[in-house]
């Protein structure tokens, strides 16, 4: 009935090597260049306040982008981490502003936002694995319910809390690092552990490879895949707390607009196999680093706003095109 | 396997790509460090993406080139934020360049607040343009006059209809903005009793939204005198509406904001688009020409104090009488 575990171990191991050797060497080589190129380009580039700058604009869709490795390597997508960001956020806002005492507000907003978006990551999850639809169209769908229902509830405006200890949360410092910052890397450790050191981060990988596969040697193909979106939710539910407390307040139209994409790109460039089957953390984070070091960059050296995007995309297209172009 | 040489060839690759990036960006770094400036004013709106926020980023720009050819010892970041939350990164990025003043059109205020309120308290000088913070935070705001926009508006269809007729109104979305424009406008036509508001919608400031929702209305309502649309893109859609409808009995069709296109409508002497008023997108060149003044501690012209804490810019009403005035054929708005 089961597989034998000699023969489980070699298949792991291979799904290990591949993308480490091949996927995380050319980000970090990526990462480092344009770290050495942007200390030289700008004076203000190595400043402490900066560094930490970049690095808590990289938390809140890093965080989310770490979600999505595990949703893509399973061979989905999630396209309503964006959407889903507003969503949790006005549930945040909303609790924090109905309970009185500050500290409970604070505890139960952010249980509410680790809660509520794994339902709603689980509610993905459901669609694609029960529903038998495609992750590309139930995220599509989901993108425009979760945006269309935190404008609902708050009539589009702006949300603002008076909570005096909300903002420590995401606009907070240990030992000299922003909260946010913590939480990434603290997410990104964890979330290595657990799809390079746990059974079920080979079944993740051995189900993005071959669903079909993966299911005759007796892995419980929908489990995993709702575990992944789940995983996505609660990404989106951190991420949502560190972002409304950053801001103080949410915007629903505004909140997580495009997150889906910079998560994505981030997934991509760090070498995760949008197909699915390989891919890993690590790569994601040095994904989101890269995008967050360019677009910090960007601003830094003043380069005219209509060519960002252009920059950004270029960066993008080279990142995969020198992954990819080795694989026949 | 092939992994460690295809891993060699990858990083190459990489290397020649980025070391020519490298050199671009570094060349980028050395023309914006190698002069000396002694103050440094920092601009950041929301992206293009609607005929008045282009208009926005065009003067932003324009303003710039042409106050560093008056002012040699400033110099600015010009940046634009397609999100609230973009632009938050935006202004945490300038702050980190020795910034000397801030001039933000926020995308929306509260999710913007905290952030301005760190440069302010930094000892930044704050300029925040057209939206209001809930704290304040600046030590100037400056806003075009939406109250007076829908006055204008009103009183020149009161007269223009001789004080009787049927009128349509196609409003923007739900936010304070619109209100104090919609608002201003239907307390002038109390006062005349004759005239008729058919109906009052929402168009989103969209001109997709607004073609579809003045077909509705046209449809809806057989006699219609006068159209207000709030906005000059609602405007040239429901312009567009009416011709594919051949609605003659609409004699006046008068808009809000001041765009080129209008102005032109209105300078080639349009039958029915004779009036709009201004709420101009230049706001952000005056922001940023109040910043260069106020962070040198200078006073405005022949004024006995500093820049004002406060400024409203008056709503202009453009008709074929004195529309040279606002006719700028290069602009973008």
């Amino acid at each position: 009935m089961n597989p034998l575990p000699q023969r489980t171990t070699p298949l792991a191991q291979r799904f290990r090597r591949l993308p480490w050797n091949a996927a995380i060497l050319a980000p970090l080589a990526a990462l480092i260049l344009l770290f050495v190129v942007s200390s030289f380009a700008s004076e203000y580039f190595l400043n402490t306040r900066n560094l930490s700058n970049v690095l808590r604009q990289v938390s809140y869709t890093g965080i989310i982008a770490i979600g999505m490795t595990f949703v893509i390597i399973a061979g989905g997508i999630d396209l309503s981490v964006g959407s889903m960001v507003a969503l949790v956020g006005v549930a945040v806002l909303y609790v924090l502003n109905t309970i009185t005492d500050p500290l409970q507000a604070v505890i139960l907003a952010m249980l509410a936002a680790v809660v509520g978006g794994a339902l709603l990551g689980l509610f993905n999850g459901l669609l694609v694995t029960r529903g038998r639809i495609a992750a590309f169209v139930v995220t599509l769908a989901t993108m425009s319910i979760f945006r269309s229902l935190a404008l609902y509830f708050t009539d589009a405006a702006e949300v603002t809390t008076r909570n005096p200890l909300f903002s420590e949360v995401g606009g907070g410092f240990v030992l000299g690092i922003p909260i946010p910052v913590w939480t990434f890397f603290l997410l990104a450790i964890v979330s290595h552990v657990l799809l390079f050191h746990t059974a079920f981060g080979r079944h993740v990988c051995a189900v993005g490879a071959n669903a079909q596969v993966a299911r005759y040697s007796g892995i419980r193909v929908e489990r995993v895949v709702l575990s992944a979106f789940l995983i996505a939710g609660v990404c989106v539910g951190l991420s949502a707390i560190m972002l409304t407390s950053r801001l103080n307040s949410v915007s629903p139209s505004d909140a997580g607009y495009f997150y889906e994409l910079d998560a994505i790109a981030a997934v991509v460039i760090g070498g995760t196999a949008l197909s699915g089957g390989r891919g890993t953390v690590w790569g994601t984070v040095i994904g989101a680093l890269i995008l967050g070091i360019i677009n910090n960059m960007l601003n830094l050296t003043g380069v005219s706003p209509y060519l960002q995007g252009l920059v950004k995309g270029a960066v993008i297209l080279l990142a995969v095109l020198l992954q990819y172009k080795r694989t026949p | 396997m092939l992994t460690s040489h295809a891993d060699g060839v990858i990083t190459m690759k990489l290397t020649r790509v980025l070391q020519k990036t490298a050199l671009a960006t570094a060349l980028m770094g050395t023309a914006l460090g190698a002069s000396a400036q002694e103050y440094h004013i920092g601009v950041t709106v929301p992206a293009a993406e609607h005929g008045w926020t282009a208009g926005l980023s065009w003067w932003a720009q324009q303003a710039t080139e042409e106050l560093t050819e008056k002012h040699p010892d400033v110099s600015f970041t010009v940046l634009s934020a397609n999100s609230g939350t973009a632009q938050v990164a935006n202004v945490e990025d300038l702050m980190i360049r020795d910034l000397d003043a801030l001039v933000i059109l926020p995308y929306n205020p509260a999710t913007l607040q905290s952030v301005i309120s760190e440069a302010y308290e930094e000892g930044i000088y704050t300029v925040v343009v057209d939206r209001e913070l809930e704290t304040p935070a600046q030590n100037v705001f400056i806003a075009g006059d939406n109250p007076g926009l829908g006055e204008q508006a009103a009183r020149y269809i009161a007269e223009e209809l001789g004080g009787e007729g049927n009128l349509l109104v196609l409003e923007g979305p739900p936010i304070p903005i619109n209100s104090q424009r919609v608002d201003a406008f239907n307390q002038v036509m109390e006062n005349y009793p004759d005239i008729n508001i058919l109906a009052s919608q929402n168009t989103d400031w969209n001109a997709q939204q607004a073609l579809s929702v003045t077909e509705d209305l046209l449809g809806s309502n057989p006699e219609v005198d006068a159209i207000w649309a709030g906005d000059d893109d609602v405007l040239i859609a429901a312009i567009q509406a009416i011709e594919e409808n051949n609605r003659d009995d609409i004699q006046l069709v008068v808009g809000g904001g001041g765009s080129q296109r209008v102005i032109e409508m209105i300078r080639s002497d349009h039958p029915i688009v004779k009036g709009t008023v201004t709420y101009p997108p230049s706001m952000i060149a005056s922001a940023i020409a109040l910043a260069v003044h106020g962070v040198k501690g200078e006073r405005l012209g022949d004024m006995y104090h500093g820049v004002p804490s406060r400024m409203i810019l008056a709503a202009d009403l453009i008709t074929a009488d004195n529309v040279e005035e606002y006719y700028e054929p290069d602009a973008a708005y």
